[in-house]
Order: structure tokens, then C-alpha cells, then sequence
């Protein structure tokens, strides 16, 4: 197993008396998409930006690619691709220009035309900046990242404010960096982004790590109780249970037994989505 | 310095593609020029023992272009590429810092070089004004150095800009008086001398004079002691520039 990508201890930033960031520790390993999740204000971009060597922390420990990044140099920024939150590319230069423009700043950057087909802008080529879409705008910026062939990619919500379409796109570009072997750190506060991409997510609120797994066990889905919902003479029964198979056989043969029906039974488990907002309600 | 060739290339390319700053650094001038010269053309100035208005006018506005293309050019553009967030897009990449910015000086510095050319070529066309051939690397120098001085100074100024919508207005709200007061617009003999001295403070009234000493008939080649007020305002410019200059942007 070799070493993590990034690696946190005990982190903490303040801004004044205001603690945003309070002891997070986390790990990420090589080649997998990882995903930072937390509502707006959790501590999300604050904990990037540190990882990013943009901001100063208060405390703790960080590693990025073996370095400080408060102290890296060229050579980390060679390995390192930056798409941040809100960020509008030059109007007046083209695709292949913006991506020409930011190759000349690497050493050994990839193939322009390369990756403008894996960002999906194949036919916009030559098209300035400014008439692409919001999510065409959004691919180009994570093909500027990527130009430079990063071993690991930071990008901070990427989809926020897409449209359905726009993120779908969005999001094919982002599982196909996992095929290239890139290691993604992917800030989101969309629960089925997390889903969909990440191989494993922690989640942030009020900064602190209130939960961390893969998607599929997140917050312990698994083992959380299932809710049985029906209809018993146009009345709405609920139930809760941590043994869904037992319960339901108990219902449903007393309701043979007695020849009745149960109308519009239901058995639901909780969705990841109420799990995530379950865990970083705000008190 | 390849990597400052590279920034300078796609600069160049923005730079002319956006409408903007064609028409304020490049065809305003021009405009200028034309009207001063059509209104005020037959009549004369008295300063140098008399000369002709366009004679006045082409340094004149020649000094306003270099000032557009460096300081009101370079203070705009970078508060937009600030706010934007590309200058701190840029500062997660290998490039140094220093490329960028070096970059941007070139740009504005090459294109007031390039307004020199034309004006003079308008002047000399149009109107007949000499181009004092004899004196050209004085002319060349004084540009020179009011252009990386007035490049200092707006990139020092972007530090006082809070956001792309106030760009504009502090721009010219400083520049505009100052061309008024320094005698770019209005020739210097109808200007009361509290008002040149006033004027005397700021560093647009020494570059004209400067230029002016370089450009007009008799002039005096190179004008140290206003090339060196000019330089000093450059340095301090530097010097602000170095400590509030910011990449990321101040709004969002």
C-alpha cells in the first residue's frame, strides 16, 4: 500500500474567534475519487484551500503529495490540477487557446487535443470562452487542470448551480479521470454527486467530520431501522423496525388470517439523502 | 523568459479581441486627436514662443494614450481577471507570479509604444507636425519610462478597487481631472499657474512635460528632473503595488 495523497491531523483554521475548521483528520488514498462532503458553510472550501496551499492553517498536520503545501513549490504545482468554486475563464481566448495558455505553465503537459475530447469539447474547439454554456465553461476549467496531467485533482463543487443535463456531462468527465488513474478530491453539497462518483465520502458540518464511509454504508444505512407505512380502514399506520422481515411477516399473516388487505404497504429504508441531512442538521 | 513570451502571446490576443480596450486604449485617442485638432486646428498656443495647436495636441495626446494603455488599461483589466478568480486559478499553477504580471507590463508597454506610432504618423500626415526624427531615442526613453511607471501605478491602484463595477469610475475619476488640470486637454497658456502647480503633485503633468519637451520643435531631448518626478512615482507605485497587490478576489 503505498503512502496516502493527502493526509490531515487535528486540523483547525480560524478566521478571528470564528473556528471553521475544528479538528478534522482524514486520508486519501492513491487513485481514488474522494469526496468532501458538507453543507455550505461546513468548512468545506476553507479545509480545500488549506490542502491547495492558498490559505495559512492554525493548526495541525497536512500532507499533500508529501509536502506542506503551505510551502510547496513549482515542483508540487506540477503535480497538483485546481478547479476552484467560482472562477470565470477568459472571455476572449478559445478552448484550445485557454488550454494552450495554461500547457505553456507545465514542464510535460498532455495533448491539447486530447484533452479537450476527454473534457467532451471536441466540438468547440475553437469556440471563445465566453459563448460556451455554464457547464461547458465548467469542463474547460477542468480541462485547464488538468493540462498540466496531475497526479491528483482538486475540484470544489463542480456542479453547483447545473442544470440536470449540465451535470450528468459534468459528472461523465469527472468518473472518467478515475480511469486515468487521477486521484480526485471532489468538494460537494449534493448528496447524489457523492453517490454517484465517490469511492468513499466523509462528510463535514459545522467543521467537524460527523461521518465518513463508503457511499453504500454511509451513516450506517444498513443497519438503521426501516419504516413500514400502509393504510388499515383509511387510516395511515407507520411503523419502525430494526427487523423488517419479521415485521412484515407478523403483518402480513395476520392480515391473510383475518382476509384483509393492507393497502399501499410500503417498506423504505432511509435514503442516503436523509441520512446526510440527519447528520449535519445544525443545532 | 519564454514563459513571459507565452503570457505576453495570449495577452496580445485578449487584448485586441476585446472590444473595450481597443476602443478606450486604441481609438479614443485617435478621436481625441481629431477633434482637438478639427475645433482648435488654426489656432496657436503661446507657449515655446508660440506654436501651432495640433503641434500641442499630438504629445498631448499622445502622453494620455501611454497613460490609458498602462495605468487605466492595466488597473481594469487585472481587477477583472481578480474578481473573476483567475489570478488565483493562475497562482495554483506553476507559473511564477511575477510571469503574469511581467506578461501584462509588456502587453500595455508594447501597445503604447504602438499608439506613439500612430499618433505620430496621424500628427505628421494630417497636420504636418514634425517628427523630431534627431530626438527619437529621447522620445523613446521618456515613453519607456512614464509607461513602467504609470504600469506600477495601476497596478497599485487595483489595491484601492473593490470590484469590477468600480473599476471605471475610480479609474477616470482620477485620471480625467488630472488630464484637465495637467494641461493634456486644455494647453497650458489658459491654465491659471496655481492650477499647474496644484498639478505639479501628480505625476501625469511631469510625464506630459517630459514628452513634450522631447516631442515639440526646440524641446530640450531628454527632461531629467520631470523624468525623474516620474520615475519616483513609478517606484513608489512598485513599491505600494508589492504590498497590497491581491490575487484573490475581494467580492464572493
Amino acid at each position: 500500500m503505498s503512502d496516502p495523497v493527502i493526509s490531515i491531523r487535528g486540523l483547525r483554521k480560524s478566521y478571528g474567534d470564528v473556528e471553521a475548521v475544528r479538528g478534522i483528520d482524514l486520508e486519501v488514498r492513491r487513485g481514488e475519487v474522494f469526496a468532501f462532503l458538507g453543507p455550505n458553510g461546513a468548512g468545506k472550501t476553507t479545509t480545500v484551500e488549506i490542502l491547495e496551499g492558498y490559505r495559512k492553517r492554525s493548526a495541525g498536520e497536512v500532507s499533500v503529495l508529501g509536502e506542506d503545501p503551505e510551502h510547496a513549490g513549482r515542483a508540487w504545482r506540477e503535480r497538483v490540477g485546481i478547479v476552484l468554486q467560482s472562477c470565470r475563464l477568459d472571455p476572449y481566448l478559445t478552448v484550445r487557446e485557454s488550454l494552450a495558455l495554461y500547457a505553456g505553465y507545465y514542464d510535460a503537459p498532455r495533448p491539447i487535443d486530447e484533452t479537450i475530447e476527454l473534457v467532451g469539447l471536441a466540438g468547440k474547439a475553437d469556440a471563445r470562452a465566453s459563448s460556451l454554456s455554464g457547464g461547458q465553461q465548467r469542463r474547460l476549467d477542468v480541462g485547464m487542470a488538468l493540462i498540466g496531467d496531475p497526479e491528483l485533482l482538486f475540484l470544489d463543487e463542480p456542479t453547483t448551480g447545473f442544470d440536470p443535463s449540465a451535470r450528468r456531462q459534468a459528472w461523465e468527465t469527472i468518473a472518467g479521470l478515475r480511469d486515468l488513474g487521477k486521484t480526485v478530491f471532489l468538494t460537494t453539497h449534493y448528496m447524489d454527486e457523492a453517490q454517484r462518483l465517490a469511492d468513499r465520502v466523509t462528510v463535514i458540518s459545522g467543521g467537524e467530520v460527523v461521518a465518513r464511509g463508503t457511499p453504500e454504508d454511509l451513516g450506517d444505512r444498513e443497519n438503521r431501522p426501516a419504516r413500514i407505512t400502509y393504510r388499515e380502514e383509511g387510516r395511515e399506520v407507520e411503523l419502525e423496525t430494526t427487523t423488517p422481515v419479521q415485521t412484515l411477516n407478523e403483518l402480513t399473516g395476520r392480515a391473510l388470517a383475518e382476509g384483509r388487505d393492507l393497502e399501499g404497504l410500503e417498506v423504505t429504508r432511509p435514503s442516503l439523502e436523509d441520512v446526510y441531512l440527519e447528520l449535519t442538521e445544525q443545532t | 523568459m519564454n514563459l513571459v513570451l507565452h503570457q505576453f502571446r495570449y495577452d496580445q490576443k485578449a487584448f485586441w479581441r476585446n472590444p473595450a480596450s481597443v476602443f478606450f486604449t486604441v481609438a479614443f485617442p485617435v478621436v481625441l486627436l481629431l477633434i482637438f485638432a478639427t475645433v482648435f486646428g488654426d489656432q496657436t498656443v503661446d507657449v515655446r514662443g508660440g506654436i501651432k495647436t495640433t503641434t500641442y495636441y499630438v504629445p498631448a495626446i499622445i502622453t494620455l494614450s501611454v497613460i490609458s494603455a498602462t495605468m487605466q488599461s492595466l488597473a481594469m483589466s487585472l481587477v477583472i481577471a481578480r474578481e473573476d478568480g483567475r489570478l488565483k486559478r493562475g497562482r495554483g499553477t506553476p507559473m511564477p507570479p511575477w510571469v503574469f504580471i511581467a506578461g501584462r507590463i509588456g502587453n500595455s508597454i508594447v501597445v503604447a509604444l504602438m499608439m506613439l506610432v500612430l499618433l505620430a504618423a496621424i500628427g505628421r500626415l494630417a497636420y504636418g507636425v514634425d517628427i523630431p526624427w534627431d530626438r527619437l531615442p529621447a522620445i523613446v526613453l521618456t515613453l519607456v519610462v512614464g509607461a513602467a511607471s504609470f504600469c506600477c501605478l495601476g497596478i497599485a491602484l487595483t489595491a484601492a478597487i473593490p470590484s469590477q463595477d468600480a473599476a471605471a469610475p475610480i479609474v477616470n475619476a482620477l485620471l480625467l481631472p488630472l488630464y484637465f488640470l495637467s494641461g493634456v486637454f486644455i494647453p497650458d497658456d489658459q491654465l491659471p499657474s496655481g492650477v499647474i502647480h496644484f498639478a505639479d503633485a501628480f505625476p501625469i503633468r511631469h510625464f506630459f512635460e517630459a514628452f513634450f519637451d522631447a516631442y515639440v520643435p526646440g524641446g530640450t531631448a531628454v527632461s531629467w528632473d520631470n523624468l525623474a518626478a516620474v520615475a519616483i512615482w513609478g517606484v513608489v507605485g512598485l513599491l505600494l503595488a508589492i504590498r497590497y497587490f491581491r490575487w484573490t478576489p475581494r467580492s464572493g
